[in-house]
């Protein structure tokens, strides 16, 4: 493994879309350290300081929670995304995690075969190493838009 | 529009079959825009909390009409129509913002923050030539203005001189059950909108609609949020437009097995919170109702869910399409550890909510089953034929209230 740092978030960033957009879901919860922070919000909230998120999680317990609403309570029809995520810019280190920006594309396909431009936005991440890999004590997923279509319900 | 006038007619069963066209004819839409939203209706437009300062505004719609919402000079909140008196181009571009005065991109006329045009660029023309006639009245070329309310931190405004004062219009219960929430200054904890792929009416039913809740949302029953087994009812205003729905934890729902004898989906035995943080709540009006959902006709929803607060502002857009604008909130006086629960507990509601994540899609499920269906009728006929409060919300009375306020605007 190299040590670049920006090589190695990468290639979390190339895992972790791979999971959700391969229907793993059961697998993204640990790409989190415990606790952690995981929220969508908007670029307009996040300008304002507003904290509120579409998603929240400060545990990955409530990202398995997220998973298991999804698999077994929510109704929701059949989709799938497709990410394409950017590369990271590294702006520095805070409390013994690196921040890292990246830019990210998701494409929504309906199971009717609908595809459209979902989100796009970037991943604010505080990046921390844990057992000799990357996790992301935070990652706040600032997407361009406030509108989201009909429903938001795999995570970005 | 009356009957006479539409190509379609209501069939003769009192409230309780509503036909599929009033979801989908265009005429009948235009209609409604100028009957029911610049008819003698109040629309919600903001929060108070999003105008502290004078020169504070937003811009936001009511029906289809942009209206600017901003605080005047003299601290009241003004609202009037974002069209240019000039060429009718929007005056304000912006979400919001704090400003002195308004000023059209186009031709730089400018306005007050009455909504009154001041100014008129070259208005006496350049070098002697050109410029607006003489005989040109300011004061008479304006947007159109809206009169304002505001009750307990929410602002409302109507097109219509004819709309009856606020308290008048909602009846003292309904005005009860909003003072029970918003009792504190309020402080906003986040904005977002939802398109929704379906008539606005399909919405305001589905939220008045006491009877789905626990069954289309599985997070609900499971987890006995709200179960038509538990204490509860609906109170619907006199005249049909209003409602409020509440749940109240009840002991002996604890044992029932009403959901799992009749096989419905919502109820899952055994699911549990790898988290429970997330619906750990504190009883913070005092009266142990868990959940109120709460509408004011044609298009507000405020909603205390635990200890998840947020009102909904239902903007048609055209007659398949609406949007959804969310503003959660909290209060000013929270403390850190009542501010992360409500946080943590916003993950229930808007377009990611685990229990309202359906409501976005079944009103485009409704659009499409119905497509070839204008003169084909859906039922609306729990709990009988009226539209009276209930001790259960096993009913459809408050849909059937809101069909009875609408016919009543729609002369239908």
């Amino acid at each position: 493994m190299t040590a670049d740092p920006s090589a190695r978030l990468t290639r979390l960033n190339a895992e972790y879309a791979r999971a959700l957009d391969d229907d793993r879901l059961e697998d993204w919860p640990a790409f989190f350290t415990d606790p952690c922070l995981y929220s969508i919000t908007s670029a307009d909230n996040h300008r304002q300081g507003l904290p509120a998120g579409l998603m929240y999680a400060d545990s990955r317990g409530m990202l398995q929670d997220r998973v298991a609403a999804l698999r077994d309570a929510n109704i929701y029809e059949r989709q799938s995304y497709r990410h394409l995520v950017g590369l990271p810019a590294i702006l520095g280190d805070k409390d013994g995690a690196l921040l890292a920006e990246t830019a990210f594309l998701v494409v929504r396909i309906m199971r009717d075969g609908r595809m459209d431009l979902f989100a796009t936005g970037r991943y604010l991440d505080h990046i921390v190493e844990d057992s000799g890999h990357f996790k992301l004590r935070e990652r706040i997923v600032v997407c361009d838009s406030n509108r989201i279509d009909t429903l938001l319900a795999i995570p970005l | 529009m009356s009957d006479r006038e539409l190509a379609h007619a209501w069939p003769d069963a009192g409230l309780t079959r509503v036909p599929f066209w009033v979801y989908q004819d265009e005429a009948n839409y235009r209609s409604e825009l100028r009957r029911i939203f610049e008819g003698p209706t109040w629309s919600f437009v903001c929060l108070e909390a999003d105008l502290p300062q004078p020169g504070d505004f937003r811009t936001t719609f009511v029906g289809e009409m942009p209206v600017i919402v901003v605080r005047a000079a003299d601290g009241g909140i003004r609202a009037f129509e974002n069209r240019c008196a000039h060429r009718g181009a929007l005056i304000s571009l912006d979400d919001g913002g704090t400003a002195r005065h308004f000023q059209c991109v186009y031709h730089a006329w400018t306005y007050d923050l009455e909504g009154n045009l001041t100014g008129i660029a070259f208005e006496k023309g350049s070098n002697g030539r050109g410029g607006m006639p003489s005989s040109f009245s300011k004061a008479a070329h304006g947007p159109r203005k809206l009169r304002t309310t505001t009750l307990h931190g929410l602002v409302f405004a109507s097109l219509c001189a004819e709309t009856p004062a606020i308290e008048e219009y909602l009846g003292s219960a309904i005005l009860g059950r909003i003072a029970r929430v918003l009792g504190k200054p309020i402080r906003v904890l986040g904005r977002f909108v939802q398109i929704l792929p379906n008539n606005w009416k399909l919405y305001v039913e589905n939220v008045k609609d006491t009877y789905h809740a626990s069954l289309l949302h599985a997070f609900f029953g499971t987890f006995r949020i709200t179960r038509l087994t538990q204490g509860g009812g609906v109170l619907v205003s006199p005249d049909g437009a209003h409602h409020t729905s509440y749940t109240i934890d009840r002991a002996d729902d604890r044992t029932s097995t009403a959901y799992r004898e009749q096989g419905i989906r919502s109820e899952r035995v055994g699911y549990r919170l790898a988290d429970p943080r997330l619906l750990e709540s504190v009883d913070e009006f005092g009266d142990g109702i868990q959940l109120q959902i709460l509408t004011v006709f044609p298009g507000f929803v405020l909603q205390q869910i635990q200890n998840c607060l947020a009102v909904r502002q239902v903007l048609p857009k055209g007659p398949e399409s609406m949007e959804l604008h969310w503003t959660y909130f909290g209060f000013a006086d929270d403390a850190p550890e009542m501010r992360t629960r409500r946080l943590r507990q916003l993950n229930l509601v808007g377009p990611a909510g685990y229990v309202s994540m359906e409501d976005g899609c079944v009103g485009g499920f409704v659009r499409r089953g119905a497509a070839a269906a204008s003169d084909e009728v859906s039922v609306v006929n729990m709990g009988g034929e009226g539209t009276e409060s209930a001790e259960t919300r096993a009913t459809e009375a408050s849909v059937r209230g809101f069909w009875k306020a609408y016919r009543r605007y729609m002369d239908q």
